[in-house]
């Protein structure tokens, strides 16, 4: 039996303490097996944002019990999730966030720098990150020469190029257009299939949404609905 | 993280943004610059007191009359001027001394067509080794010229270039105002000490200058010498305790009507002025690398405010606090180190043309140096400090929300 890579058992999450208590999380239950391709939907205040930032090991629940990989992740000190992040986590978002006047290559490399990887070994593999992602003859752009949907691609290679067991994409076509958006997200999908890449997907479009295997409905900090999009979608 | 990456982490940030670091260096520039540049002028200043002595004869002992002594009724009157019976005096009491008096008299200097304004001093041969002069060419003055007071005279390099020219002086006559005399010596060149010029000299047999211009016995000033420095202080007090009673001082307590000092003396004074003034501006200098280093805080504190996204950003993909706070400090730190090596730069530049211009000995501090690069780099670690615990501790959520 394959163990998950994610498992949420009745995780709550609250901000602030009596009055101004905000409860963000009231009791999500849900797992998430390698090779899924999940996107995770809700209006703005459901909690889905929340959610993901515990599932990216960048927050740990009030209360109730995750485990990335098996290892219990509310125990973690700041220094121990980061590490989680360096090894097995990648993360994409709406704005891009790539490093300003800094070359598309020496951006991917990034997350390689921080993981002690010696910097032949690195460029070497931020190359192979871009060649993925298609972006082979622009290793050198910054940021600022490079299209938007072509700098989307250079931050899904760098979330690539530590070969992380779980993608976490945060709104990645908020920014983009119809056509571009279609791109990154044919691309997510391929390495879904080809390549075997956990995907977690936060979205409000349905159009994204459907690219996904199953799709999670968060609304007032519950998990709602939980199925294929074709169900939760309709 | 190697430290090779979090160096070139750091340098990359800053060459994003050339201008700023430039600016933000340039208060450490200018205050490490002024910090070398006081130290090295003080140094300088004070090596340039110390030749002058050691120029003028470091061995020498200067006896003048005080400028007044407390007369009769109480009133301040002039003091005596020593005559040539106290030379003599001092010569025959002390063994071992060298002593020659100084009678000065400006007059006009004259040799065919040009002629210059200058002062002839009245001596002796002893004046020579007392005052550290060494004779180029021709001879000292004999005995007999001494004692009859003939008129011979000695020549320093300045008059003979400006009445000779490409001329011989030796044997020649050079007139002094209505007298005359016959050129015997020239001194050698001892150039410029304190801006003024050792080499404007004219020295005659002291008889010659009392007999044919000044009329009377006394002498300006007494100058004395030993061989050696150490014995400077032992001729210093009997010269004291001779004239005290050849000028009838008996009590003990009773003001002395004359100074005996040696450049010793002055030499410690001054480079005590020069010291206290050194540290002084030295300080000063100081607090506009501390006003520099506030600077440095003041941008890593705003760069922190402005990168706070990809701060978060470097949290998200792995960066551990620490990693982020280390980062910071080396940006802070190498801005700093980089203005101080620019400042050393600058700081002895400037020295080197002060002291060319001023025409001081050029004097460079190697432990100034290495401490002001030191001072520098910690400045970094220091004032960076505030700024990298700031970016550290961002929580990674809020920092990618950071617009």
């Amino acid at each position: 039996m394959t163990r998950p890579i994610v498992s949420l058992e009745n995780i709550h999450k609250t901000y602030g303490e009596g009055a101004s208590e905000v409860r963000a999380l009231a009791g999500v239950d849900f797992k998430v097996m390698p090779g899924e391709f999940v996107a995770v939907m809700g209006p703005s205040g459901s909690g889905k944002s929340t959610c993901m930032n515990i599932v990216g090991c960048l927050d740990v629940p009030t209360l109730g019990s995750y485990r990335f990989m098996g290892v219990e992740v509310e125990s973690l000190d700041r220094e121990e999730l980061a590490m989680l992040r360096r090894h097995y986590l990648g993360f994409v978002f709406q704005s891009f966030n790539l490093i300003a006047r800094t070359g598309a290559a020496k951006n991917v490399e990034l997350p390689l720098v921080y993981k002690g990887v010696p910097r032949r070994e690195r460029r070497a593999l931020a190359a192979d990150a871009l060649t993925i992602v298609g972006l082979a003859d622009r290793l050198d752009h910054a940021p600022s020469e490079l299209s938007g949907g072509q700098q989307q691609r250079v931050a899904i290679a760098r979330a690539l190029v530590t070969q992380p067991r779980l993608l976490l994409a945060d709104e990645p076509t908020g920014n983009l257009d119809t056509k571009t958006s279609e791109e990154i997200l044919n691309l997510m999908v391929d390495l879904n299939q080809t390549r075997g890449l956990t995907i977690m997907m936060v979205t409000h479009e349905p159009e994204a949404a459907a690219y996904a295997q199953r799709v999670l409905m968060f609304v007032d900090g519950k998990l709602v609905q939980d199925g294929p999009p074709e169900e939760v979608l309709s | 993280m190697s430290p090779f990456d979090i160096l070139r982490m750091a340098i990359g940030a800053l060459t994003n943004n050339k201008l700023r670091a430039l600016l933000t260096s340039l208060g450490i520039i200018i205050g490490v610059a002024s910090v070398i540049l006081m130290i090295h002028l003080g140094q300088s200043a004070s090596r340039s007191v110390t030749d002058t002595i050691s120029n003028l004869g470091s061995n020498m002992i200067i006896i003048q009359p005080a400028r007044s002594k407390r007369g009769a009724g109480g009133q301040r009157i002039r003091a005596d001027n020593f005559d040539i019976e106290d030379v003599q005096a001092i010569k025959d009491g002390i063994p071992g001394v060298m002593v020659a008096p100084a009678i000065f008299h400006g007059a006009l200097l004259m040799y065919g067509s040009t002629a210059r304004a200058g002062s002839i001093t009245g001596t002796n041969n002893d004046y020579l080794e007392v005052r550290s002069w060494k004779l180029e060419v021709g001879r000292l003055f004999d005995s007999s010229e001494l004692t009859g007071g003939a008129p011979v005279c000695i020549l320093g390099k300045t008059i003979v270039e400006e009445l000779y020219g490409d001329r011989q002086p030796l044997g020649t006559t050079l007139r002094l105002d209505r007298s005359s005399c016959q050129v015997i010596g020239v001194l050698a060149e001892k150039g410029n000490t304190a801006g003024n010029d050792q080499d404007d000299v004219l020295l005659m047999p002291w008889k010659a200058v009392q007999r044919r211009f000044k009329g009377r016995d006394e002498v300006d000033i007494i100058f004395a010498g030993t061989r050696s420095p150490d014995q400077v202080p032992r001729i210093k007090s009997s010269i004291e305790i001779l004239l005290r009673t050849r000028r009838g001082i008996t009590s003990e307590d009773a003001e002395y009507d004359f100074e005996v000092r040696d450049l010793q003396e002055i030499v410690q004074t001054l480079e005590q002025v020069t010291l206290t003034l050194t540290a002084l501006l030295g300080a000063i200098a100081a607090i506009s690398l501390l006003v520099g280093s506030i600077g440095i805080m003041n941008i890593m504190l705003v760069s922190v405010t402005e990168r706070t996204r990809e701060i978060g950003v470097r949290l998200a993909i792995g960066a551990t606090a620490r990693d982020v706070q280390i980062q910071f400090l080396v940006e802070a730190s190498v801005l700093s180190a980089i203005g101080g090596v620019i400042g050393i730069i600058v700081g002895l530049g400037t020295t080197w043309v002060i002291a060319t211009l001023l025409e001081l000995p050029l004097v460079v501090s190697y432990p100034a140096v290495l401490i002001s690069f030191g001072f520098s780099a910690l400045i970094g670690i220091v004032f960076g400090f505030v700024p990298a615990r700031k970016a550290a501790h961002l929580n990674p959520i809020e920092a990618l929300r950071h617009e």
